[in-house]
């Protein structure tokens, strides 16, 4: 192998130099990483997954197996399974060999090839399962997978798009640029993918005329008459799903550019048309998987594309006529080259090779190769008399066992393939809705074809939108008819090493194990062998594979079948498919209006629901813990100030709105009166508690409804569902307006005190306010409202105004708090707070099968006559079973243990419960809990035994509320 | 996925959108314990012609009724509340 003096679309005056194992070398600017490796006689690229033995480039572009390594580039990026032929080459690339040490041409590890007998197919699964699998795992996972990734973050940005088309054509080689010609003509929006960074295809290394010129200018005409299009280059379509939604991925990455360096588009096309060729897939025979034995598709490739001529003593071998092209294009290179084919009478390609000097040896096939590190000899035999063969020194082997349509994206749709027998390919069977096929994928090698049937395609996808191609097709000399396939499976010696899997060293040998121990269906022959998986996805594996299962359980390959390809075509990093949403863009959060405030004070921030809210405000000196206590405590013994805006603001207005809510409520809401304010609880139709929160009856047709913060959207959602489907004759409207005011809580002894100094409208005399009521009216000159709700079991003034003005009241309202010691308090501090009251908390104190019962709060139901969500659920018997757990409080026994929350609630060794809250209490002194005991309520003054992880203390159960029980301190 | 077409805004992608129910009349409160358990819980889930009721929760945010055949995915027809089907 050698860099030939010319040739190719390389770029000789530009010299990159990269190193690979630690040795330095050299390619060209248009190099991928693999051609440059093949130009400097690298031969040995990898180490197999399994048996770790020596592998070479087989393939040059996505089918390739073997030539996966660790790549690092210069700015710093890291690929620890890069694929070496995909990768253009850059100028301080530094690459090595991956599964192997101490490096791939020395590999302690290929002892293991040695013990190839003892590593049938299922070997884990039959060996290590004795005492158990956990025994070897972690050794087992030492040797596994390839490379090895770097801790460090990510350095490359992604992207995602999202876009819509009249017409994706998959492939820019002659169909589908033919395609994107005839659409555009007329007046379609095309987008038009392909994987290499050049148009053409196939017509980069096989040269032709079409329309009386060479094929490049044909290339180049028709990509400048693309008005419109959307050229994506380096762009790979992954993925088919549904109605022709498409995933793709575009490398954009150059020396220049790393922003966005790959980006997944989503596409959804009107029409698409499969112009997307046809892989080559090996011969099997024994020892075909040695470094030097090749596709011979790659091979012309790499001779045509970056002028690398992979071999000096060359045998080519095939059973079509394909491969003739590679050995006439080598032996013009000035290789040596000798061709075996398995075909008796191989036709008129064989009179043209031989015009070339190529000897063509018919009716002979590979029946073994030699070398260590790499081929030094081939014996082939006469497919009559295997057992003879001559052995012909080489030192490149071209194989081509016949072209496998690219069906991938018409099965990933769900469409159906069918095997077609004298082309001895599957071939895509009935088209799904929009979807057209042109070129190879329809088992048509002529060129004359591809084109016909890619400006039909084109023709057909623009009459199917009303339009018309006047365009003619384009045209190319007729081809000599090909000689007909004859399939060679694989060679039927005793040597059974005859490798199917290159990547995932599946051999014949495991196929005719498979099918003797009767995975006999294709699916279970892919999942024990693991044949086909990782990066080939039945790219060059898949028909060995399934016609030698069909030869060994003696069934037809059509009956045999394939598996089903499934996205993505080649391996798409995460990253890609993250694009944006990663990092603070993963799952945003909402900010408090006087968020910089919160932080000014020294808040913990932390999410609760969507929302960065303050958990507590630390000041020097201080722990989480110490924060809390001392907020909680202030709160009781003066005022805090709590910053509760990301509570849920909906309205609900419109003339059935009373009688709607009083369906969706368990609580009766229809008597509510304007001005008052009502604690509710919302069901599921199963009767489980969904939410709590309070209903403000602003007018008589006119509601406020404050669920969690967290459940906002939900119930809004549930609302909307509801009354669009099944009482859409009430006639109402709701509106979130969460997001448009600022809501602060003053609350404890003195805060009444505080509001006193405030400048308002608004009577705040408990006679004019009592607690749960309301007042409209300005506050300090903006509209805004005042409520007397408490979460705290202490007196309560909740203010709302005009969110863009919430900062300056909350400013204010420390001023005017200063003389009275208000204390700001989090979210951890008011929970501390409420569970000393014994106020639920939804999602915390309640689960997916809390009922109304269990809280305790039955009066609605004993006294609400009219329908409404759940309650029928509420009259099971179920619902009604007298040991149903209930909401109660527990007192550990040791005042100074909190027990976790989880720990179970035992008597005689038999959980009755758990607690579901826990805490220290600073008004009492000690530790409380909350927990849901099995008919707790009947149980108040009993002992149980707390355990958690082996831990056992113990604690009394009490009723929830352990703090002013009469609720006098609302009203002091 | 999906391109569903909302009644309201034409067709969009599935993503944007809710499955929210088999349509199912709300029986009743005097009903037994079995057919009130039967609502609840029990999905036809038919394989091949499917009417199931969605909402364009990431759109209009209405609900719909939507026909389409859950093995070949193809979407027959999306019809507004109360439209004649």
């Amino acid at each position: 192998m050698k860099r030939l003096p010319g040739g190719g679309r390389i770029d000789r005056t530009r010299t990159l130099d990269f190193t690979w194992d630690g040795r330095k070398l050299s390619g060209f600017q248009g190099d991928t990483l693999a051609s440059a490796l093949l130009a400097n006689r690298i031969r040995i690229v990898g180490r197999s997954f399994k048996y770790h033995r020596p592998r070479g480039l087989y393939g040059a572009w996505t089918e390739e197996p073997n030539g996966i390594v660790d790549l690092a580039w210069p700015d710093g990026r890291h690929d620890p399974n890069a694929r070496s032929t995909l990768v253009p080459l850059e100028a301080g690339m530094a690459a090595s060999g991956v599964n192997a040490w101490p490096n791939i041409r020395h590999d302690a590890l290929g002892l293991i090839d040695l013990f190839h007998r003892f590593l049938p197919a299922g070997f884990y699964y039959k060996t290590f399962k004795s005492p158990s699998w956990e025994t070897f795992e972690s050794r087992i996972r030492q040797m596994a997978g390839l490379g090895t990734l770097r801790p460090d973050a990510d350095l490359l940005h992604y992207d995602t798009r999202h876009a819509e088309t009249d017409l994706l054509v998959v492939g820019a080689g002659p169909a589908g640029l033919a395609a994107a010609r005839a659409a555009t003509s007329a007046g379609l929006r095309v987008m038009l993918a392909d994987d290499r960074a050049a148009w053409g295809g196939s017509l980069l290394w096989q040269p032709h005329d079409i329309d009386s010129a060479p094929a490049t200018d044909w290339v180049a005409q028709t990509l400048a008459g693309l008005d419109g299009a959307t050229l994506l280059p380096r762009t790979t379509v992954f993925g088919a799903y549904d109605h022709n939604a498409f995933g793709l991925l575009e490398q954009r990455r150059t020396a220049a550019n790393s922003w966005a360096a790959e980006r997944v588009w989503m596409v959804r096309a009107k029409h698409v048309v499969l112009a997307t060729g046809a892989i080559e897939r090996p011969l099997v025979f024994p020892g075909n998987d040695r470094p030097g034995v090749m596709s011979a598709a790659a091979v012309l490739q790499y001779l045509r594309e970056y002028g690398v001529c992979a071999g000096h003593e060359v045998v080519v071998a095939t059973n079509n006529d394909t491969a003739y092209a590679t050995a006439v294009a080598l032996a013009e290179a000035g290789a040596i080259v000798s061709l075996a084919d398995a075909r008796p009478d191989p036709g008129p390609v064989a009179l043209t090779a031989q015009s070339h000097g190529v000897r063509v040896r018919p009716a002979t096939i590979p029946v073994a190769t030699g070398g260590h590190h790499g081929l030094r000899w081939v014996d082939l035999a006469p497919r009559s008399a295997l057992g003879t063969p001559e052995r012909v020194r080489a030192d490149l082997l071209a194989i081509s066992g016949g072209l496998s349509p690219a069906v991938h994206l018409h099965s990933q749709a769900g469409g159906k393939l069918r095997w077609d027998e004298p082309l001895a390919a599957f071939l895509p069977d009935a088209a799904r809705p929009g979807q057209f096929f042109a070129g190879a994928i329809t088992g048509t090698p002529s060129l004359a074809a591809a084109l016909a049937q890619g400006h039909a395609a084109g023709a057909a996808a623009a009459h199917a939108l009303g339009r018309t191609v006047t365009l003619a097709a384009p045209r190319t000399p007729d081809a000599v008819a090909p000689t007909p396939i004859t399939p060679l499976w694989f060679v039927d010696v005793p040597d059974r090493r005859q490798w199917i899997d290159l990547q995932n060293d599946v051999t014949l040998k495991d196929v005719a194990l498979a099918a003797q121990e009767n995975y006999a269906s294709v699916e279970h022959l892919k999942r024990y062998t693991t044949l086909g998986m990782a990066n080939d996805q039945g790219k060059t594996s898949n028909v060995n594979g399934l016609a030698a299962l069909a030869a060994f359980t003696g069934r037809a390959i059509a009956d045999v079948g394939t598996t089903t390809f499934r996205p993505p075509f080649i391996p798409v990093s995460l990253g890609a498919l993250a694009g944006l949403r990663h990092g603070k863009l993963f799952s945003p959060v909402r900010h408090l209006p006087s968020h910089a405030d919160h932080l000014a004070n020294g808040a913990v921030m932390r999410e609760y629901g969507g929302w960065l809210r303050p958990a507590c405000y630390q000041r020097i000196g201080e722990t989480v813990a110490d924060a809390i206590t001392r907020e909680a405590a202030a709160a009781r013994a003066s005022a805090g100030l709590f910053d509760g805006s990301s509570l849920g603001k909906i309205e609900v207005a419109g003339p059935d709105a009373a009688a709607f809510l009083n369906l969706m409520y368990y609580n009766e809401v229809a008597n509510l009166k304007p001005g008052r304010i009502r604690y509710c609880l919302l069901l599921r139709e199963t009767g489980v508690v969904y939410d709590d929160g309070v209903v403000a009856r602003l007018a008589p047709d006119r509601y406020l409804l404050s669920p969690s913060s967290s459940h906002t959207a939900g119930v809004l959602a549930m609302l909307r569902a509801w009354h669009q489907t099944d009482f859409p004759h009430l006639k109402l409207a709701f509106h979130d307006t969460t997001a448009a005011w600022a809501t602060y809580a003053v609350s404890g002894p003195r805060s009444r005190d505080i509001l006193a100094k405030l400048t308002t409208d608004i009577d705040l005399s408990d006679d004019a306010l009592p607690h749960m009521a309301f007042s409209e009216g300005r506050i300090e000159g903006l509209p805004g409202r005042i409520a007397r709700v408490s979460f705290t079991g202490e007196r309560s003034y909740e203010l709302t105004i005009p969110a863009a003005h919430g900062p300056a009241l909350w400013r204010h309202l420390l001023a005017l708090g200063a003389a009275d010691d208000v204390t700001l308090y989090g979210i951890e501090s008011l929970s501390v707070l409420r569970a000393e009251k014994g106020f639920i908390l939804i999602g915390t104190d309640t689960d997916g099968m809390t009922l109304p019962v269990d809280l305790g709060v039955t009066a609605p139901l004993r006294n609400k006559h009219l329908d409404f969500v759940g309650k029928r659920s509420l009259l099971t018997p179920d619902a009604l079973r007298p040991d149903r757990r209930h909401f109660v409080g527990l007192l550990p026994e040791d005042p100074s243990f909190v027990p976790a929350v989880g720990s179970h609630a035992r008597v005689d060794g038999r959980s009755h419960g758990w607690i579901t809250s826990s805490c220290h209490s600073p008004a009492l002194g000690r530790s409380i809990a909350l927990g849901m005991i099995e008919a707790g309520r009947a149980r108040l003054g009993e002992t149980v035994e707390i355990f958690h992880l082996g831990h056992i203390s113990r604690a009394t159960l009490t009723a929830p509320c352990h703090l002013d029980p009469q609720g006098a301190r609302l009203h002091g | 996925m999906l391109l569903i077409p909302c009644p309201w805004c034409g067709p969009r992608d599935e993503p944007e959108f809710k499955f929210a129910a088999e349509p199912a009349l709300r029986p009743t409160s005097d009903v037994s314990d079995a057919v009130w358990a039967d609502y609840l819980y029990l999905r036809t889930n038919e394989k091949g012609f499917h009417r199931e009721v969605w909402s364009h929760a990431g759109g209009c945010g209405q609900f719909f009724l939507l026909e389409r055949d859950t093995l070949t995915h193809t979407i027959h027809r999306a019809l507004k509340p109360g439209e004649p089907s």
